[in-house]
């Protein structure tokens, strides 16, 4: 019985925050979010060749051959500084080539995306925002081997960042009856459009697909049979957000408490009284459950993949609901100097309003867990 | 991470199923049965299983505790030992404080369960704030003669012995000092015993007033003024609250069954999407305990100091306690506010019982205010107030 992380877990934990504290504390974050393409290459290269954009690929393609119990650990900690750049995008494209590619996609593209020569993103929602796989419209159209695809995606993660996109379309009537292609940033037919953020430091677009063409061999795994496929990235993306709203949120938190034992009103530290602290203390156990519920469906995408859908949905439905909730009690605690654009505290309450509806929300989550769990 | 146990506890986990199967008595009110019962797991060494093996207990080991606890709830087996103040606290303390004579006289029969011992620590103006406590104690010769009132006392009546604390020092610097903890038998003269009637209209706890009573200096638990220290129990428990999670898990699975059995506003409150989503968050929460209580164990095996963090796990589980009675009134519609005592309250009115019993428990072993005190002061620093 061992619910907690090895000592390799630790360095490498303790690795990450030194990179990110040394290279890009809050001050540069807020110079980078203010730049077209929101993220700093040289960083994100160091970062990849440090090892942890390919963790999760396979050692064969350049990757570390790691999990998700390691890689929560390093997105703890970029949520933690709100390190902007597009690993999570990056990671959950690379992960589904690599279980679903052929030989040739997965030499073509791991080694590229694990050194981050190239950066990866995936595109599954479209304008009725439905998470669920099954609620998939665009339609590929048959023509030859391949599919032609005409119609948008949405909130395409670090679209304009990407190199390569996996998206999904529906390829016959049948509820699942879906698949997957890679389609290339410069492919004929594809634009790409940014939309902006109220969180600078998370990047999202548009992908506008005007007769674009999937040949036979862009198909990431079996036509029609991606259903699976899908659901797994949307549970590894609602994981990999979850586990940075636990550094975001505890972040925060401590900004908070530190503030609450400085500030001194009515000849006492503000911390001192119950309506202060009380809340600081509900936003502490709140972070700490969602936290245990994060770790143990990092542990079930690993070692578990049955129990992994509900894991996640307990997670993330979490999550969802308490760090909006943490991000809004921090700028009133702190009264008007937290409602400033130069403290820090309001960097967090976007990065809450962002991470809400990314990969489903509380609702979302909460009737999924509800389903699976048989009611 | 792993989440398996190695050989040998897993071989404990089969002694413990084996011999529930073996040894589960059918119900509850199967009297005989349950006596049985409670000599087979006394003689398992599974009552005071915790505790040291020189003192009759069963010196298990942090993980064999919590196997064998999450064994027995899940089973909804009787109690491992039938005197439940004695095996939380009491027996304990003795063990950590107490003379010989008072190890050889009160263990034993702590363990074989001969009779209750009740807590007299509450009073009517110390509460919350525990340590302020005035019933008296005042030294006279080989006594000490208590004066003054108890209030909250669960099972007073029924109990045989009272652990109490009483301040024999007044001039103190720090209001935790001068505190001593006695050891009172209930027949002493000078002791009444009031029930009192709670909401949910039963009587599980009472007022103890003191009048003149003597209680022999050798019935003294610990030094003279440091009874505060003999409430505080050093022992490897382990902390993982697995046994109330159990009880939780209970609960969420029959708040289910009642969402699909319950009609509502013309259609089964399974079918709410707001019920849907609340029982959902109950789940989850009580995933999240269950968890959070799994990374206490670790910790705990790890042999890492354990603090006040385990307070998250009595905050959530008050909260539960509470959500779940009120959900399964608000299930239940129009239903919600009737008494048990007719077809049409589903289940006899268990919930309705439940909605009005969950003080027992939130409030016993401290306030959710106090639990956010102890996490804001002790695990996040914030000054005392």
């Amino acid at each position: 019985m061992n619910f907690g992380f090895t000592e390799e877990q630790e360095l490498l934990r303790a690795e990450v925050r030194k990179f990110l504290d040394q290279n890009c504390p809050l001050e540069e974050v807020r110079k980078l979010a203010e730049t077209e393409s929101g993220f700093s290459r040289d960083f994100w290269m160091r970062m990849a060749e440090l090892g942890w954009v390919g963790l999760t690929f396979p050692e064969a393609y350049g990757g570390v051959g790691l999990g998700w119990e390691d890689l929560v650990v390093v997105l703890e900690e970029t949520g933690r500084t709100l390190f902007p750049s597009p690993l999570i995008a990056s990671v959950l494209a690379g992960n589904a080539i690599a279980r679903h590619g052929s030989e040739a996609q997965c030499k073509r593209w791991l080694p590229r995306l694990a050194s981050g020569a190239a950066i990866g993103s995936f595109a599954h929602l479209e304008a009725g925002d439905a998470h669920d796989p099954a609620s998939i419209a665009l339609r590929g159209r048959r023509e030859g081997a391949g599919f032609v695809l005409e119609g948008e995606k949405l909130f395409v993660p670090d679209a304009t960042a990407a190199d390569v996109f996996v998206v999904a379309f529906r390829t016959g009537d049948a509820e699942g009856a879906l698949s997957l292609a890679l389609v290339e940033r410069d492919a004929k037919g594809l634009a790409v459009e940014r939309l902006p953020t109220m969180d600078e430091t998370k990047r999202t677009g548009r992908l506008r697909f005007e007769r674009l063409l999937v040949t036979r061999d862009a198909l990431l795994g079996e036509p029609d049979r991606a259903a699976h496929a899908i659901a797994r990235m949307l549970d590894e993306g609602a994981l990999a957000v979850t586990a940075e709203s636990i550094g975001a949120a505890e972040a925060v938190q401590q900004l908070t408490t530190r503030y609450a034992k400085q500030r001194i009103q009515f000849d006492k530290p503000i911390g001192q009284f119950q309506g202060v602290k009380h809340p600081l203390a509900v936003a502490y156990v709140d972070i700490e459950c969602w936290r245990s519920l994060c770790y143990y469906a990092a542990w079930a995408l690993d070692s578990a993949p049955a129990d992994a859908p509900l894991a996640v949905s307990r997670a993330k439905a979490y999550a969802s609901d308490a760090f909006p909730r943490i991000g809004i009690e921090s700028i009133n605690l702190h009264g008007g100097i937290g409602y400033t654009w130069e403290y820090d505290a309001q960097l967090y309450l976007k990065r809450a309003k962002w991470m809400r509806p990314a990969f489903g929300d509380a609702d979302f989550h909460f009737e999924r867990a509800a389903r699976l769990g048989g009611l | 991470m792993d989440f398996n146990l190695t050989p040998a506890e897993e071989a404990f986990r089969e002694e413990v199923r084996a011999f529930i199967r073996e040894n589960l008595p059918k119900n509850r009110g199967d009297f005989a049965g349950v006596a049985q019962w409670q000599k087979k797991v006394r003689e398992k060494r599974w009552v005071g299983f915790s505790w040291p093996k020189e003192y009759g207990g069963g010196g298990g080991s942090v993980m064999e505790q919590a196997i064998l606890k999450e064994e027995m709830a899940k089973s909804q087996a009787p109690p491992l030992g039938s005197c439940f103040m004695g095996l939380s606290w009491v027996g304990p303390a003795i063990i950590e404080y107490g003379t010989d004579a008072q190890k050889k006289k009160f263990i034993p029969d702590i363990l074989d369960g001969k009779y209750q011992w009740c807590t007299g620590y509450s009073e009517p103006a110390s509460g919350s704030d525990l340590a302020s406590l005035q019933c008296r104690g005042v030294r006279e010769g080989d006594h000490y003669v208590v004066n003054g009132q108890k209030i909250w006392t669960s099972i007073a009546m029924w109990s045989k012995w009272m652990i109490l604390l009483v301040r024999t020092q007044t001039q103190v610097a720090a209001k935790h000092d001068g505190i001593t903890c006695l050891l009172v038998p209930m027949d002493t003269p000078g002791i009444t015993v009031r029930p009192i009637k709670n909401m949910a209209g039963g009587a599980m706890f009472a007022e103890v007033f003191f009048d003149n009573v003597r209680v022999p200096v050798e019935n003294r638990l610990g030094d003279e003024g440091r009874g505060w220290n003999v409430t505080v129990s050093a022992l490897a428990h382990e902390r993982s609250s697995i046994a109330e999670v159990q009880s939780l898990l209970r609960s969420l699975e029959d708040l289910k069954k009642l969402a699909k059995a319950c009609v509502r506003n013309g259609k089964p409150a399974s079918e709410d999407p707001g019920i849907r989503r609340r029982v959902a968050k109950i789940d989850a929460r009580i995933e999240a305990m269950r968890l959070c209580g799994l990374r206490f164990l670790t910790k705990q095996l790890r042999g890492e100091p354990l603090g006040s963090e385990t307070s998250i796990n009595k905050l959530i589980r008050a909260e539960l306690e509470i959500e779940i009675g009120e959900l399964a009134l608000e299930i239940q519609g129009s239903r919600g506010p009737l008494w048990k005592g007719s077809d049409v309250v589903p289940e006899s009115g268990r919930w309705q019982h439940m909605s009005l019993s969950w003080p027992e428990v939130v409030i016993g072993g401290g306030t959710p205010n106090i639990q956010k005190n102890i996490i804001a002061e002790r695990v996040l620093g914030l000054p005392k107030d």
